[in-house]
């Protein structure tokens, strides 16, 4: 499998531990289907955990920005914890860094949604 | 005879899974011809997003129609041409990823990002059919104490 995502939840906080590749293909399908069940399921509050992400293409970089537009645009909020330097970097060239809410630690992503 | 570039060229059919064989085969040629760890990996991109393209918006998934990558090897720089079987397109008429209106789309950077990367990037229409796509990334001057790199992974 090309993206293992664990979830954990945290008070009313969902959080997806990514691991492995966000690119075209499997990987970008496993993380729409994943945040599409749990705003199905009426989650609406969830942080993307990309520590454990080692690479992302142009089409896992448009996943993180239609799933950010999708939460948004059911009433949520998906924000963006432990950027690696190389997704920051591609976040950063497409001036879609100062889109997302970005933390580098889990406790301040998870009481900002207080 | 030592030549003055050396050719690695691969064909791949139009299906994603390949993606990663390319790319392997990219991380090799960079690997092996000397240039850095985080140079290697933004070829590594490079190259990804340009097959990409070829497979889905150039071939358009069609299982009959290949992908034709060729590395070539030279003294001074690396060119990486890929060439899809599809009907062309005019690169000046995409979307621009960077405007205001378009920072939200779910698709559109690819190029942008071969551009960052590469340092240069020319579009063909082949004569008979497809797109070509040549992205060209200067070699890093040798220092007067190394060797050639390449004297000793291609045994000219």
């Amino acid at each position: 499998m090309q993206l293992e995502i664990r979830e954990r939840t945290v008070g009313e906080v969902v959080v997806l531990d990514l691991v492995g590749k966000i690119t075209i293909g499997e990987g970008s399908v496993q993380l729409r289907d994943a945040v599409g069940r749990l705003l199905d399921a009426g989650r609406q509050r969830i942080i993307l955990n990309l520590e454990g992400v080692t690479y992302v293409d142009s089409s896992g970089i448009g996943e993180l920005v239609s799933r950010y537009t999708t939460t948004k645009n059911q009433g949520g909020q998906l924000k963006l914890l432990r950027l690696p330097k190389k997704i920051k970097d591609l976040l950063m060239i497409t001036k879609l860094l100062t889109v997302f809410e970005i933390y580098e630690d889990e406790e301040t992503a998870l009481s900002s949604f207080k | 005879m030592m030549l003055a570039e050396n050719v690695v060229e691969l064909t791949i059919a139009s299906q994603l899974e390949f993606i990663d064989l390319v790319t392997t085969l990219t991380d090799n040629v960079t690997q092996m011809i000397g240039f850095d760890e985080e140079t290697c990996y933004w070829i590594n991109m490079a190259v990804r997003e340009s097959v990409a393209n070829a497979i889905e918006h150039g071939n358009k998934y069609d299982p009959q129609k290949s992908v034709d990558i060729r590395f070539t090897i030279g003294v001074d720089a690396l060119r990486v041409t890929v060439r899809d079987y599809g009907e062309g397109f005019e690169p000046a008429t995409l979307p621009d990823p960077l405007d205001p209106n378009n920072l939200l789309n779910p698709a559109g950077r690819g190029i942008l990002y071969m551009r960052t990367f590469m340092d240069r990037i020319d579009y063909e229409r082949h004569p008979e059919s497809g797109m070509l796509v040549s992205m060209t990334k200067r070699r890093m001057p040798k220092q007067p104490d190394e060797g050639d790199p390449r004297q000793d992974a291609i045994g000219n």
